[in-house]
C-alpha cells in the first residue's frame, strides 16, 4: 500500500470511513489500486461527487451524475469499468452508496 | 369547509381515505379522492396473470366501489401540483381544487421509452412487461403459444416496484414451462443490475443458491444499454450480449408524471419526504404515501399498510398543533412465490435484514421465512382476499406495524 493511503481507515469493502481525510493525492492512489490512471474527465465526476456529498451527505446515483455533467453513461462504464457507482464513490472518498431495495 | 384532498385511488390513497373518513369530522371537512383510471388493479395479481393463474377479474375491481360514500370522487388525470399556492389542476376543464391537506399517493410506473430500442419492433411481439395490466395479459397469450427458446427477464434500473417480483416471474416460468412438458426446450436467464439475486446479503445467498437449483441462469452486475430488436439481443455497458427469444422486462420504474411536471420529485420523480413522519420535505402540510415516496424502503402495499397507522396519527397532530411522535420503521414483508405451489417470506426494515426464522407467530410460526413452505404459498394467494376484503376496508390484520426480532435467527 502507498504511503498516501497509510494513515487511512477503510470499511470492510475498501470505502473511506472519514471523507475529510480525503485529497486529490488520496484520490489518485485509491484509483490506482483498481487499476485506473485519473484524466480530466474522471475528475469532472470525481468533483460532483464530492459536491453532491457535501450538499447532500450522499454518493449520487448514475442516473444522478449522468443528468447533471456531461459525462454519459457508456463513458462512466468507460472511465470507472465494472460499477461506476460504487467505484466513483469509492475513489472520491465517500461512503458505500446504500443499494435501492 | 375544510379540504383534505388525496392524489390517486390505489393502494395508499384508498386506505388513506377510508382511515381518514372515519377519523375527521364531516361537518368540519371534505374528503375529496383523485384518480384517473376506473379500476382499482390489484397489482400483486398481475405476477399471476401470464401463468393462468389469476383470471382478469381477479385483479381488476370498480375503483369507486372502495371509497366511503361521503367522500367525493373525481375521475380525471390530475395535472398538476401547485404547493405554494395550495392547489391542484385537474385534467377535466382545467378545473381547480384548492387544499388545506394534500395526500400523494400517485405511485410508480413503468417507463418502457426511457431504455434504448425496448419499444421498437419487438414491443408487445417477443417483448412484454408484466408491470402494467396490459401487458400481463398480453403476455399471457404469447406464453400460451411458445414452445421453448431464451427466456430474458431483464431488470432495468433499480428501485422497482416489488423487488422480488421479477425473480418471483422467472420461479413461476420455471414450474409453468415444466407444466407444459417444455422446461428441457427453455433456458431461464435473469439479467439484474444488483450483484446478485438479491440486494439483502442473507436472503440473496437463499434466493441465489435457489436460482441455481432450478437452473436459472443469473447475469449480475448487468447494466442494461440497449435493446435489439433486430436481432433479438440485450446489451449491457460493460460490453456484455444476452439473446433472447422472449425478453420479460422490468423496464425503468419512475414516479407519476404529474410529480414531474409540478417539479416536485428527484432525478427518479419521487418525492422527497421523511423517512419517519412521511411528511413532505418542503411542505409541511403534504404527506407522500407509498411508492410515491423517495424513502429507503420497498415499494410494496405491504409497506403501504405499516406505513397507514403513522402517518394518520401524524397528520391529525399536527392539525392539532401537537408535536408528531409517531415513526415508520421501514417494515416490509413479502411472500415469494418460488413454484411448485411454494413460497418463500421476508420480513426487514430500515436496519434488520431479512432473517431466517418464523412470522408472524414467533416460534411457532405458521409462515416460515427465508424457507421455502406450501404454507407460504397459501399466505400468498390469502393475500389478495385480504388485499380486497380487509386492507383496503380498513379491517386490521393480525399482524403488528413494527417490526419484531421475536422468532428471528440471528446466524
Ligand atoms: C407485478 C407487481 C407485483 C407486486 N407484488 C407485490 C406483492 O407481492 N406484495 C406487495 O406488498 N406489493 C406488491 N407490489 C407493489 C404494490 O402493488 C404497490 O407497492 C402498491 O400498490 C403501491 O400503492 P400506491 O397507492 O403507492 O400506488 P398505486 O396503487 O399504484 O396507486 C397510484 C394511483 O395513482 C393514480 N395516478 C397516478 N398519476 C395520476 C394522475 N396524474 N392523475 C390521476 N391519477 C393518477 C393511478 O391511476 C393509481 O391508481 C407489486 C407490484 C407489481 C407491479
Amino acid at each position: 500500500m502507498s504511503d498516501v493511503l497509510a494513515s487511512i481507515k477503510f470499511d470492510a469493502d475498501g470505502f473511506m470511513e472519514d471523507a475529510k481525510q480525503w485529497n486529490k493525492e488520496v484520490a489518485a492512489a485509491l484509483a490506482a489500486k483498481e487499476g485506473i490512471t485519473l484524466t480530466e474527465r474522471h475528475w469532472v465526476v470525481l468533483d460532483y461527487c464530492r459536491k453532491e456529498y457535501e450538499a447532500k451527505g450522499e454518493a449520487p446515483t448514475l442516473r444522478n451524475i449522468t443528468k447533471n455533467t456531461d459525462v454519459g453513461t457508456k463513458e462512466l462504464y468507460e472511465l470507472f469499468p465494472g460499477g461506476p457507482g460504487k467505484l466513483a464513490a469509492k475513489i472520491a472518498g465517500l461512503k458505500k452508496p446504500t443499494g435501492c431495495i | 369547509m375544510k379540504t383534505f384532498l388525496i392524489l390517486g385511488g390505489g393502494t395508499a390513497g384508498t386506505m388513506m381515505a377510508v382511515k381518514m373518513s372515519k377519523k375527521l369530522d364531516p361537518r368540519q371537512w371534505k374528503i375529496i379522492v383523485v384518480d384517473q383510471e376506473p379500476s382499482h388493479v390489484y397489482q400483486p395479481g398481475l405476477l399471476f396473470l401470464p401463468f393462468g393463474v389469476y383470471q382478469p377479474q381477479d385483479v381488476l375491481k370498480e375503483r369507486r366501489s372502495f371509497l366511503p360514500r361521503s367522500v367525493e370522487y373525481i375521475e380525471t388525470p390530475i395535472e398538476r401540483i401547485e404547493p405554494e399556492a395550495n392547489r391542484v389542476v385537474l385534467g377535466k376543464d382545467q378545473r381547480v381544487i384548492g387544499y388545506d391537506y394534500l395526500v400523494i399517493a400517485t405511485g410508480a410506473t413503468i417507463r418502457p421509452q426511457e431504455t434504448e430500442g425496448l419499444m421498437d419492433g419487438g414491443w408487445r411481439k417477443n417483448i412484454f412487461d408484466f408491470y402494467t395490466y396490459d401487458g400481463a395479459v398480453a403476455l399471457a397469450d404469447f406464453l400460451k403459444k411458445f414452445e421453448g427458446g431464451k427466456v430474458v427477464v431483464s431488470v432495468a434500473e433499480m428501485p422497482i416496484k416489488c423487488p422480488v417480483a421479477p425473480l418471483e416471474f422467472i420461479f413461476l416460468a420455471d414450474w409453468y414451462f415444466a407444466k407444459r412438458g417444455i422446461r428441457n426446450k427453455v433456458d431461464l436467464i435473469l439479467a439484474t443490475p444488483l450483484p446478485g439475486a438479491f440486494t439483502k446479503p442473507k436472503a440473496s445467498a437463499m434466493l441465489g443458491s435457489l436460482m441455481e437449483k432450478k437452473h436459472i441462469h443469473v447475469e449480475p452486475d448487468f447494466a442494461i444499454m440497449e435493446v435489439d430488436s433486430g436481432s433479438n439481443a440485450i446489451r449491457s455497458y460493460d460490453g456484455r450480449e444476452v439473446p433472447y427469444d422472449l425478453l420479460v422486462s422490468i423496464p425503468v420504474n419512475m414516479g407519476a408524471e404529474v410529480i414531474e411536471n409540478s417539479e416536485m420529485g428527484d432525478d427518479l420523480y419521487f418525492v422527497p419526504t421523511d423517512k419517519e413522519t412521511l411528511q413532505s420535505k418542503k411542505y409541511e402540510n403534504i404527506w407522500v404515501l407509498g411508492d410515491a415516496a423517495n424513502i429507503p424502503a420497498s415499494k410494496a402495499g405491504a409497506v403501504v399498510h405499516f406505513q397507514m397507522e403513522p402517518a394518520v396519527e401524524n397528520i391529525l397532530a399536527h392539525m392539532q398543533g401537537k408535536p408528531m411522535h409517531a415513526k415508520f420503521d421501514g417494515h416490509a414483508n413479502c411472500y415469494i412465490e418460488t413454484g411448485y405451489n411454494k413460497a418463500a417470506l421476508i420480513d426487514f426494515n430500515y436496519e434488520v435484514e431479512p432473517l431466517p426464522g418464523k412470522y408472524p407467530l414467533p416460534l411457532v410460526g405458521p409462515f416460515s421465512l427465508l424457507q421455502e413452505s406450501v404454507i407460504n404459498h397459501w399466505g400468498k394467494l390469502a393475500f389478495r382476499f385480504m388485499y380486497w376484503n380487509m386492507l383496503l376496508r380498513d379491517i386490521p390484520l393480525p399482524v403488528s406495524n413494527h417490526m419484531s426480532m421475536v422468532g428471528k435467527k440471528l446466524n
